[in-house]
């Protein structure tokens, strides 16, 4: 028990008491520093540097035409990205998003081959994606019941009612207006129109998180459940309505999947929550709650996005595409402990020579700690 | 929980339950979904006799054996309060070793490719367990790194190759035919496993202190369990499970190539919650989470022996993992509530 108060005080705080150890680092700064050095903004710079590069010497990566698909690509698991960093920021996760996805678009190919009017299609596909939503916020929020569990039962359960809605048949004639629409550009920038839609839905998101007090109490609610409960913060209330959305902004994903494609399929979109939670993760978002940021999830998004379409434009094979999705995210987690642990390792080194005498472990961790508080 | 009491109170009950009477059985974990299997299959026998016949037993064993290997060693590292999503590549990656090995050295023994696979399922579950407890990230994290990363690594290797059954010796296929009183060879396999590790999760201390940690990660650690070398022993543990799951997926199915065991990650973490492991670690047991990957895979042979549409499956699967949380929520809550009964009497 030789630790200094400080050291114990955020592992404590913390549900499973392995809080990163990225804390430190990030808890001295202040003000215009933390937001230029933060590790959301650290992936933004990455994402621009890596454009620049890919710009200068990627052949035909600078062209409206690969914008455009980079752009088509990447929109489903942006969009499922920003409801996901909310929620894991509560402390929470959402592994349903996908089947959600496929559900919807099973609904939506199903109840078109009925000969249901198109916008009423789109409605109750939409009406699907939320109540899906309502159901997984009802289990984890109102019954409290633990969020990666129940979510692994409603990944089975949803993609399996798309099973049920649509078995193992695809439908694919959708009015050829509706499709065309989805992969339409703006003008000659080769910008999906589509992205218009994604813009708005992000600025929602990004203010709700970041500029209102509900999503500031998202945050307070991820670092600690019991001291948001305290201050006024409505858990249930909040958790449920993060689930609901969450199955909105899926059932989105679905419809843009379904009418991108032009095909309605009970496996569409099938282990894109991987991908989702990877890209928000790799995004400053933590695992733990109660950090992250839109912006950092988005460049997560975009970074992953623009490497794989960099290396599938280089004909690399899918092959690398896989094993450099998961180094990215292992090394950037990974990194700040190593950084950390180096820096701990430099002080204590510095300290033993300048005070030979102090050999205790307790008494050199100890001062080891407190320089980096003082830094 | 206090630190004190964990382990030596977790051993008591098990005590207590061996001399009990139905009382204590009514309070296991594995009750539902022992219940549960028990069901399921009579109601299915009534409705088709054959579900049960020779081959019908034969298949049910086969189709659960490789699902229970995974599901033991998933059991171990959720027990930890940590989680291994990179079992499917770890299976993918073993699977297509063995395919090779049997066409790199013609006439190999089949005890070596045992070995081999576990050995390399050892060493990429313990760079799972490496990162996890040296880097202190949360193995969610982690493990979704690897999953991409071991499966990026069978794609590179295997590329578009497959191997067939027909470059594997007769004899190794003919472990997941050949039967001992109806049991198949693999399957017994499996059996011999789920002793080993419940009596190892049971009564070593090694495998009692796994449930403590699960239980409290900081009071184990103050309490002087190496917590960092058990937690490293968890994922070893379930990468030797995992690899030997691989090689014997390449004795049952034909083929093994870039994409086999993709997926199967939440399907073994399904079978150990709905086996009664609770997610957060701590408590369950291996034999549940066995329990739990035979209910889950006859759910499939069920169906199809009633003629309900195959794909009504999933969705029911998806139920029953709800259920599995929720009766262990209740179970929990009744738990608590007789925990501070006692105490008030003791007091």
């Amino acid at each position: 028990m030789s630790n200094p108060p400080t050291e114990l005080l955020p592992t404590a705080t913390n549900k499973s008491g392995t809080r990163s150890a990225g804390v430190p680092t990030a808890r001295g700064r202040t003000g215009i520093a933390r937001i230029l050095l933060g590790r959301d903004t650290v992936m933004i710079y990455a994402l621009i540097v890596f454009i620049i590069y890919a710009a200068l010497f990627i052949p035909r990566f600078y062209s409206p035409v690969s914008t455009g698909f980079l752009l088509l690509d990447v929109i489903p698991a942006l969009l499922i990205a920003l409801p996901m960093t909310l929620i894991i920021i509560t402390g929470e996760i959402d592994l349903s998003v996908a089947s959600i996805a496929g559900l919807t678009s099973a609904l939506l190919g199903v109840l078109w081959a009925a000969g249901l009017d198109i916008g009423l299609v789109l409605i109750i596909s939409l009406l699907a994606g939320m109540l899906a939503g309502a159901f997984n916020g009802l289990l984890v929020a109102v019954l409290g019941l633990p969020s990666l569990a129940v979510t692994i039962g409603t990944l089975a359960l949803f993609r399996g009612l798309a099973l049920v809605v649509i078995g193992d048949n695809a439908v694919a004639n959708f009015p050829p207006a509706l499709t065309s629409f989805f992969t339409s550009k703006l003008g000659g920038t080769g910008i999906p129109t589509v992205m218009i839609g994604v813009v708005l839905v992000a600025i929602i998101f990004g203010v709700v998180l970041h500029l209102t007090p509900f999503g500031r109490g998202l945050f307070a609610l991820g670092y600690s459940k019991e001291a948001a409960i305290f201050v006024g913060i409505k858990v249930v209330r909040s958790k449920f309505w993060l689930y609901v959305a969450s199955g909105s902004v899926s059932a989105l994903a679905g419809i843009y999947w379904t009418l991108r494609y032009s095909s309605a399929r009970s496996d569409n979109a099938s282990g894109l929550e991987l991908t989702v939670i990877a890209a928000v993760l790799l995004g400053g978002v933590s695992i733990f709650g109660g950090k992250g940021s839109i912006p950092g999830a988005i460049a997560g998004v975009l970074l992953i996005g623009t490497i794989n379409f960099t290396l599938r434009l280089g004909r690399t094979s899918d092959v690398v595409l896989i094993i450099v999705t998961g180094t990215l995210l292992i090394a950037s987690v990974v990194a700040p402990s190593i950084i950390d642990g180096i820096t701990k390792w430099l002080h204590t080194r510095r300290h033993r020579r300048t005070l030979p005498q102090a050999s205790a472990s307790g008494a050199t961790r100890a001062t080891a700690s407190g320089v980096q508080e003082g830094k | 929980m206090t630190i004190g009491t964990s382990p030596p109170n977790t051993a008591g009950t098990r005590m207590r339950r061996t001399s009990g009477g139905l009382a204590s059985v009514l309070r296991l974990r594995e009750l539902p979904v022992t219940l549960a299997l028990i069901a399921l299959v009579a109601l299915t026998y009534l409705a088709n006799p054959l579900f049960l016949g020779q081959q019908g037993m034969k298949d049910l064993l086969l189709n659960a054996t490789i699902v229970i290997i995974l599901a033991v060693g998933q059991a171990m590292v959720i027990i930890t309060r940590n989680v291994d999503l990179s079992v499917g590549s770890i299976l993918g990656i073993v699977a297509f070793s063995t395919g090779t090995l049997f066409v790199a050295v013609p006439g190999i023994p089949i005890v070596l490719i045992f070995l081999a696979g576990m050995a390399l399922g050892a060493l990429l579950g313990s760079v799972n367990g490496f990162l996890v407890t040296v880097a202190k990230v949360p193995s969610l994290v982690i493990t979704l790194g690897t999953l991409y990363i071991y499966r990026g690594l069978n794609n590179a290797w295997a590329g578009g190759t497959q191997y067939f059954a027909g470059d594997r010796p007769d004899s190794f296929g003919a472990l997941s035919v050949d039967t001992i009183a109806g049991f198949p060879l693999i399957t017994l396999i499996a059996i011999i496993v789920v002793i080993i590790v419940a009596i190892f999760m049971a009564s070593t201390r090694p495998g009692r202190d796994l449930y403590a940690i699960g239980s409290d990660p900081e009071a184990a650690k103050l309490f002087g369990i190496p917590v960092t070398r058990r937690v490293l022993l968890a994922f070893l543990s379930n990468g030797v499970l995992a690899g030997l799951a691989g090689v014997l997926y390449a004795s049952r199915f034909n083929s093994v190539g870039a994409t086999t065991g993709t997926g199967l990650e939440f399907d073994i973490i399904a079978a150990a919650v709905v086996g009664g492991v609770a997610i957060f670690g701590g408590s369950g047991t291996v034999v549940g989470a066995a329990i739990g990957a035979l209910l889950l895979t006859t759910i499939t042979s069920a169906l199809t022996a009633i003629r309900v549409d195959k794909f009504w499956q999933q969705a029911i699967v998806g139920l029953l993992i709800l259920a599995a949380i929720v009766i262990d929520r209740i179970a929990r809550i009744r738990t608590a509530k007789k925990l501070r009964h006692s105490e008030a009497r003791d007091v």
